[in-house]
């Protein structure tokens, strides 16, 4: 079941230099129960996405264009009261990149998240501490630690903080923005671990976002790989990368250092992302591909199903 | 390479000009000062009295202001306007001066204390605590009464109890600049301490230094003002100050000559008001804490 | 080995730092607090080697670092660098050590000064060195580390660059004095990952070319499998393990090291899924667990490991474990 569809989402940031298309055209869908990995480098677009889709965008930033369903709602038209009541939090939750830096210092944990849910739900306190327990056991934090501060926990214990805070109110979907980024490496596994544990037990869907291609593989069961502020490649996970045949999503792959491969010569892609106030015409990753022809510089690339779910935006494919 | 570092300061002068002309308290006490910096510069082609002391028509003292004196005469005769246009001289040259000073004062301290840490930092911020909590017009009293009042004077006694506020930004610049790894990575090539200071430190606070001395200047205006009011400045040189000294020992106010109070009254103000303006908008230029990114 | 194969040589080196307590704390308790940051560090690096030294955040590895390059001093042990020590230099000699060894920093947005032109940040070494030809040696500099038009460069700011070309101007910067010897401290972990693998190939062709050695600090085993020809694991400021890099990644011997690589997520999504296989955080610091220090977190624990410190001790040739099950 089609649980979110975005389609043909278009959104620009306003500022002094001129308009950065930020995202342009991008469209996904997220099926109930998938975990949707979204990748790309930093400036693809993939945050961007998510703010539009929560209508969280800073106040130079405006959707232009494009369709967002959740679940037969539409997201862009709806009153930003109610997307407030009935949607962000309490069936659509985001973990926002840094979150566990950004807790409250001078109020405790519990609080904090019980804060959230009285925003969003008619609870009684102790009703609600009650569920800060249950969620605290859920992520597999002391229940005892609840009323401690924030720099009382450990870097790994406030990233669990912030996804029971993000589960507070059951929602359908979860959005993670970097989660794992700023962790050492075994509390990273854990939080990785948790993540796919939630996924069985509650039946949660979700979209990861992040630059770490591995973490992806790790949890995700579908991804989309972002350039530029467009969606260049996306399909199953296996699928994609074992197959992949955007020349990004190659670039990108072949170069990716494993712990388990054995020791290569990388051939980085050169060049840098573009800007985004001018993009390139046509295909805008061209300038760096080596296998650009000339249309790539004059058309922008139409999305195409390669069969199974594997759909790529580019020209070579086309023909 | 001296071409590109022209064009390199021309392209921060103008980015720089550009910020300023944004705040508009800050266009408003530019044009305050650039108004008052003319008529003192060229005081001597605005105005056609002479101003040596000795030359006052003692017929006309007292005299309300008029078609021929335009804000009235003083108590020996002289024109008031002429005594406001070369007193601004004194006042705002002390007021750089002192400020200036003052600012090297502080900035020195601050570097120090904040850069070697240890035992120089802490007697550099007790002396600096001392010097904060006596009360600043009594230490300028007596610093006066034991010194003398001549103009360098003046500016030693201001200089030397203004320079804590600059010394403290300074020194809490100095301490968050410190960890930043371009700074140990200037360590890391070999560079001495002077250097580190001078080449790093230095550029990176002085837009901080430099707000905080525009703000001294109109601080500093306000000081000599009073010390010059209560008899304690210059004898032989006029300032606004001292021209309402003057008016107080005529005694101006009892006998309702306003002329003679209120125009160097409303010099000081409107000059330390401009100070204070510019000075608040390098503020929000430079000051990394309260500018909005 | 010869001697003379070792560039630098530690010899169980320490960095305490003592944990500030108010007055009445310090008045009732009798013992000092200290964070052992580094407790007792000894391997070698050698002429053209990359090493790699890999930990979580607050093993040590960073501070280790640093006081190779004595940008700290080290509360005990000794640090030899091409047959001198490098603790007790004299100013001189201190300054004249620096020419030969450099530092990479891991944030390329923090350590250029941001009102420095990258002319004058590159050209700095030379001339607090007093080396003349100047703006030939920049430039050079500039090319050898991929910024190409150099001249391009000359007056632009650490901020109109991105963090590729930052940390491109911090190498350019390291490399201007021509050193023996290089810290790089994290030096792409702040990179986006498409970036990554082109510095990384910088930093290994200018060792082929110029023979550079580099102490590769880093918390990725990926990269560092790539990069190094040995690597040390580091735990709570001590080196637990130290093999060849193929060698620790495909037998390692310390429980701790098995758990650093079963939790490293692999790119391939038909690959075994990251593990966790020990329990438990790190320590705090101040309150290193007694024995084994990994004793408290470890799925192989004995007796014995609760009561007397492992020796890092070569169980292999050049592998070197310090545990009392291995």
């Amino acid at each position: 079941m089609t649980l979110l569809n975005i389609e043909n989402l278009t959104t620009h940031y306003e500022t002094r230099g001129g308009s950065v298309k930020a995202v342009d055209d991008v469209s996904l869908t997220l099926e109930k129960g998938d975990a949707l990995g979204l990748a790309g480098e930093s400036g693809c677009g993939k945050t961007t996405t998510m703010l539009s889709l929560m209508r969280l965008l800073p106040s130079n930033g405006k959707i232009i264009g494009g369709k967002i369903e959740f679940d037969g709602i539409d997201l862009i038209s709806i009153e930003e009261e109610e997307l407030r009541q009935s949607i962000r939090w309490k069936r659509m939750s985001m973990v926002f990149q840094g979150a566990m830096n950004a807790l409250n210092p001078v109020v405790n944990v519990r609080d904090q998240i019980t804060q959230a849910i009285r925003n969003h739900e008619d609870v009684k306190k102790e009703a609600a501490w009650e569920r800060v327990g249950e969620l605290f056991q859920l992520v597999g934090i002391d229940p005892k630690r609840a009323v401690d501060y924030p720099h009382e926990f450990s870097g790994g214990m406030k990233q669990r903080a912030i996804i029971a805070m993000a589960l507070a109110c059951n929602p359908d979907i979860i959005i993670a923005d970097e989660p794992v980024t700023a962790l050492d490496v075994i509390v990273q596994a854990q939080i990785l671990e948790l993540t796919r544990e939630l996924r069985e037990r509650l039946s949660l869907s979700m979209i990861l976002i992040t630059h770490d291609l591995s973490v992806i593989a790790d949890t995700c069961t579908k991804v989309a790989i972002m350039y530029a502020g467009k969606i260049v490649e996306q399909g199953d996970i296996i699928e994609i990368f074992k197959n992949p045949e955007h020349p990004y999503s190659q670039g990108l792959l072949t170069n990716y250092p494993s712990i388990k491969t054995k020791r290569m010569t990388f051939t980085p892609i050169s060049g840098r992302p573009p800007d985004l106030i001018n993009p390139p015409p046509g295909c805008r990753f061209h300038p760096r591909c080596s296998y650009a022809t000339e249309i790539c510089s004059q058309e922008v690339p139409v999305t195409i199903d390669l069969g199974g779910g594997h759909y790529i935006a580019c020209h070579l494919k086309t023909n | 390479m001296s071409s590109s570092r022209l064009t390199i300061f021309r392209r921060r002068l103008t980015k720089f000009v550009g910020q300023f002309l944004e705040s508009k308290l800050g266009i408003f006490g530019v044009l305050i000062l650039i108004i008052f910096l003319f008529t003192s510069i060229f005081a001597n082609y605005l105005s056609d009295y002479p101003t040596k002391a000795t030359q006052g028509n003692l017929k006309d003292r007292f005299s309300p202001p008029n078609n021929k004196y335009l804000l009235g005469t003083d108590d020996v005769g002289r024109d008031i306007l002429t005594l406001l246009m070369y007193g601004g001289r004194i006042s705002l040259l002390i007021g750089f001066l002192a400020a200036f000073t003052s600012g090297g004062i502080g900035t020195i301290i601050g570097l120090t204390a904040g850069y070697f840490g240890g035992w120089k930092e802490d007697v550099l911020m007790r002396i600096t605590d001392i010097v904060l909590v006596i009360p600043r017009l009594p230490l300028m009293l007596v610093l006066s009464a034991i010194l003398g009042t001549s103009f360098w004077n003046i500016i030693f006694v201001i200089s030397v109890t203004t320079w804590t506020g600059t010394a403290r930004i300074v020194r809490a610049q100095v301490l968050s600049l410190k960890e930043r790894a371009f700074i140990e990575s200037s360590k890391a090539i070999g560079a001495s301490d002077l250097r580190i200071i001078g080449v790093h430190l230095l550029p990176n606070v002085f837009p901080l230094i430099l707000a905080q001395m525009v703000l001294g200047i109109g601080g500093a205006i306000l000081q000599e003002s009073s010390l010059s009011f209560l008899g304690l400045g210059d004898p032989l040189s006029i300032s606004w100050g001292m021209i309402l000294h003057w008016a107080f020992s005529a005694g101006a106010l009892s006998s309702n000559y306003w002329w003679f109070i209120i125009p160097p009254g409303i010099c000081i103000t409107l000059v330390a008001l401009g100070f204070t303006f510019v000075g608040y908008a390098l503020d929000q230029i430079v000051n990394p804490r309260i500018r909005s990114r | 080995m010869s001697l003379e194969n070792k560039l630098v040589i530690i010899d169980d080196l320490k960095k305490y730092y003592p944990v500030r307590i108010g007055l009445l704390q310090s008045l009732l308790s009798k013992e000092r607090q200290y964070v052992k940051a580094v407790d007792g560090v000894s391997f070698h690096i050698k002429s053209g080697e990359i090493y790699g030294l890999a930990g979580e955040s607050g093993c040590g590895k960073t501070t280790t670092g640093k006081l190779i390059l004595r940008l700290i001093d080290p509360t005990e042990g000794s640090v030899n660098f091409k047959g001198r020590d490098v603790i007790n230099l004299r100013k001189s000699e201190l300054k004249e050590f620096r020419r030969r060894a450099q530092i990479i920093y891991q944030d390329p947005y923090e350590s250029l000064d941001p009102r420095m032109t990258i002319f004058d940040f590159v050209a700095e070494p030379l001339i607090v060195h007093k080396i003349g030809d100047i703006e030939k040696q920049v430039e050079g500099a500039l090319e050898r580390a991929e910024l190409t038009p150099a001249r391009e460069y000359f007056d632009r700011f650490p901020h109109e660059l991105s963090g590729g070309q930052r940390q491109r101007t911090a190498i350019a910067r390291a490399m201007i004095l021509n050193p023996e010897f290089i810290v790089a401290d994290e030096p792409v972990s702040m990179l986006d990952v498409s970036i990554r693998t082109s510095i990384l190939n910088l930093m290994m062709r200018l060792r082929d070319d110029l023979g550079i050695s580099y102490l590769y600090i880093t918390h990725d085993l990926a990269t560092a499998k790539h990069m190094c020809d040995r690597i040390g694991i580091m735990y709570l400021g001590k080196l637990v393990e130290e093999a060849n890099v193929d060698e620790l990644i495909d037998e390692p011997l310390h429980p701790y090291t098995q758990a650093l690589i079963a939790a490293v997520p692999d790119p391939d999504p038909t690959a075994e899924k990251s593990k966790v296989i020990i329990k438990g955080e790190i320590p705090n610091p101040t309150n290193i667990p007694s024995g084994c220090r990994f004793h408290t977190r470890c799925p192989q624990m004995k007796e014995e490991c609760t009561q007397e410190e492992p020796t890092l001790r070569e169980i292999r040739d050049g592998h070197r474990v310090a545990c009392h099950i291995c």
